[in-house]
């Protein structure tokens, strides 16, 4: 065996036997899936109770059908009563709140003048229900009054959806620009996670191998540089086994909590959505609309995607982790770190904001691309463009670029890491390392 | 071929700072060598050149008639003194990836793990880890994963430090006991008294200079100053002495006897030899010590330095 292949055998070893490592990989995809499912349940019970809200309505323009009620919401009308009363009623009884609604002729004081009150300060989206009922009635209202046909306003109601081509004859949907969009991202973010987890895991047993002082023994059998890419190998290996186990677990657990509790994965991720929408997008939509979906994947130019996001994977978490190896090297202890964090942090995220901030509405603008060619946040940004279809002499550029940059960067990082693992004491200025920069061997 | 290592005019610089100035040695086969020098002379500078941590910014090192290259590594064995291991990391463990960065086989690294550790009556710690271990039981390992890979020339970085003055002898046997096997050693301390214990060469390193090197019996002849401790009993001690006094130059003496004699040192002029000075005190009363007084290799590391220190 290679000292190489040693250094990365032991760094494995040692970062999978670590009992957080062990903790992490078996633990998050349980506590993930446990989160969602609490947060599912919860939204579930939530949505069980119905909240009944009182209405009176002195102006006389509401009807029962305009308070229908939904699933969540019921409506009683109290307006025979008046609003004192009501307000005592509904003080001492089991209702939600009371909607108070006076007697103004004219529409535009009227919809600023209607009241509600409740017990506890009401929830936003039974707020916004409120409104928009009452701003639809309102308009109606005033369109009635300005003598407008409401059938015909309705009939003229027409739903446009824009079919997108570009000139290779690709059709494109808004649904596959979604799909996009979440492909994109999601690799993205996958990555910086990745960097940040893995590359400070590396610094980390840098600094531990300099605080332990065995260093100077390792260093006088092996090449400093040797060390530093067994170390880089190592914890990525152990990462990417990480994330295998992850993928591995949350598709069983997850297949075996919706077997249990009797809802898919699907209903969990949109869960955020209420309840209504998402019926409602059942309907329309119904089994056609995976098929669909599937479709528009399988229209991805997904070998590529694959290929491109292992590359680009690989070549920004090497060209992170380097910085973070001399970052290690260059202090004695970990709260040191913290000047030379920066520096490393920020192109990383500076990567993400441009992706999320600029790639998702254009991603060919000229911000897109020439950050999808500076090195330091190509991987990320780059990474969110391939899906939209990225040419080959752009890949070319970019992936060149980052190439140079990554041999570039490690023999930086190898310089400042020779020097830095055998020095002790005095944390070390920028002025230092550019000094380190220029001794030989 | 009686030289394993040469080192000729090894200059290394680290930015405006010359931690080695031209130094040469040379390193006698089959040797302890002795590395001394005070704090920051530049051992540790040297001893990283040997050990390829460092290149040299200018001059060559010779191990065995070939210029140092890494193909040498596992002829060399280092125990630096800022030492340590592998905190969490099991000592069969760490051991063996240690050999085996030094080149030797999985299989031929647990046969001589084996023998060391029954030898220091360690194969219980096999499977602990380093920071179950007190710092005295990490050193016996840390010594082992030094010596396993049976290199030819080793370098012991104050090998004594953390150990009890029992397993401070042991290691002492074993490194004469390597040297007496065919390895060369070089030893670097501040402990002048293992220096007299162990050492048949040494190379005094003082400011990035070396200022003074060869064999430590040579070097004590060179420093040797013609001065003799005596003690006498006799009743009258004040006559005695001034009657010295008058013949040599005497000065007072810092060791110890029984209590009752007259003891203090006598040096001697170019023209005066050690009967002279005999034949003057044995007729004043009973010689009880009578020995020339050599230069320890503590003497000599304090006068060689001071002398130098304008450089």
């Amino acid at each position: 065996m290679s000292k190489l292949q040693l250094i990365i055998k032991r760094e494995f070893i040692a970062k999978v036997r670590n009992k957080s490592f062990i903790v992490m990989t078996f633990l998050s995809p349980l506590i993930t899936v446990a989160m969602g499912a609490l947060v599912y349940f919860l939204m579930k019970k939530n949505d069980e109770k119905v909240k009944k809200i009182v209405y009176v309505d002195e102006s006389r323009l509401f009807s029962k059908e305009d308070f229908s009620d939904s699933k969540t919401v019921h409506f009683v009308d109290f307006s025979s009563m008046g609003i004192e009363e009501t307000k005592k009623r509904v003080e001492a009884g089991d209702y939600y709140g009371a909607l108070f609604i006076p007697a103004i002729d004219s529409l535009e004081i009227l919809a600023n003048s209607i009241e509600f009150y409740s017990k506890e300060s009401p929830g936003i989206s039974v707020m916004n229900a409120l409104e928009s009922k009452i701003e639809t009635k309102l308009r109606n209202s005033k369109l009635t009054n300005l003598g407008i046909d409401l059938d015909k306003i309705a009939s003229s109601k027409i739903k446009t959806d824009i079919k997108m081509f570009n000139f290779s004859g690709e059709e494109s949907s808004k649904l596959i620009n979604g799909l996009k969009i979440g492909f994109g991202a999601l690799s993205g973010y996958l990555l910086m996670m990745f960097v940040i987890i893995y590359g400070s895991s590396v610094m980390r047993s840098v600094i531990e191998e300099k605080t332990s002082r065995i260093i100077e023994i390792i260093v006088s059998s092996v090449k400093p540089f040797q060390l530093m890419m067994g170390k880089i190998i190592g914890n990525a290996s152990a990462g990417l086994l990480q994330f295998l186990i992850w993928g591995i677990l949350i598709f069983i657990i997850g297949t075996i909590t919706s077997s249990v509790f009797g809802f898919t994965m699907t209903e969990m991720q949109t869960s955020g959505i209420s309840a209504e929408q998402l019926e409602a997008a059942k309907q329309a939509a119904g089994a056609d609309k995976m098929q669909l979906v599937l479709q528009e994947i399988m229209r991805l130019p997904l070998l590529k995607m694959f290929v491109l996001f292992i590359f680009y994977f690989l070549g920004g978490y090497m060209l992170y982790s380097s910085l973070f190896a001399a970052v290690g090297a260059a202090v004695d202890n970990e709260t040191d770190t913290q000047q030379f964090m920066l520096p490393i942090m920020l192109p990383l995220i500076l990567g993400v904001y441009v992706g999320f901030a600029t790639v998702i509405n254009d991603p060919h603008g000229p911000i897109s691309v020439a950050f999808s060619y500076i090195p330091l946040t190509s991987p990320i940004v780059m990474l969110m463009r391939v899906p939209f279809g990225v040419s080959w002499m752009e890949l070319a550029i970019s992936m060149t670029l980052l190439v140079v940059t990554f041999v570039f960067m490690v023999w930086f990082a190898a310089k400042i890491y020779r020097v830095g693992i055998l020095m002790y004491g005095k944390k070390p200025t920028y002025k230092d390392l550019y000094k380190w920069l220029k001794y030989k061997g | 071929m009686n030289h394993l290592l040469e080192i000729n005019n090894v200059v290394k610089t680290y930015g405006d700072y010359t931690a080695l100035n031209n130094v040469s040695l040379q390193i006698p086969k089959g040797s302890v060598f002795g590395l001394l020098g005070p704090n920051g002379a530049g051992k540790t500078s040297l001893i990283r050149i040997i050990n390829q941590i460092t290149m040299p910014d200018s001059g060559t090192v010779f191990l065995d008639g070939e210029p140092l290259s890494p193909k040498h590594i596992a002829d060399i064995g280092y125990l630096p003194e800022e030492r340590g291991l592998y905190k969490s990391m099991k000592v069969g463990e760490q051991a063996l990836y240690l050999a085996q960065l030094k080149g030797l086989s999985k299989e031929e690294a647990k046969k001589r793990l084996k023998y060391w550790f029954e030898k220091f009556d360690i194969a219980s710690w096999w499977d602990k880890k380093i920071e179950e271990l007190s710092k005295g039981m990490a050193q016996k390992v840390q010594f082992i994963v030094t010596v396993m890979h049976q290199p030819k020339l080793l370098i012991f970085d104050e090998p004594f430090s953390g150990f009890d003055p029992i397993n401070a002898h042991l290691i002492a046997k074993e490194i004469l006991q390597l040297r007496d096997e065919g390895a060369t050693i070089i030893f670097s301390t501040h402990r002048m008294e293992s220096v007299e214990e162990l050492c048949d060469d040494i190379a005094l390193i003082h400011k990035s200079n070396k200022i003074l090197d060869g064999k430590l019996i040579d070097i004590k002849r060179k420093f040797r100053t013609n001065t003799f401790e005596i003690g006498i009993t006799t009743e009258h001690k004040e006559q005695v002495l001034q009657l010295m006094k008058e013949k040599f130059e005497v000065s007072p003496a810092d060791f110890k006897l029984f209590g009752d004699e007259l003891i203090c040192n006598v040096k001697l002029s170019n023209n005066q030899s050690s009967n002279d000075l005999l034949s003057v005190i044995s007729k004043q009363g009973e010689v009880r010590h009578f020995v020339e007084k050599i230069p320890s290799a503590n003497d000599i590391f304090i006068e060689a330095v001071s002398k130098n220190n304008s450089l």
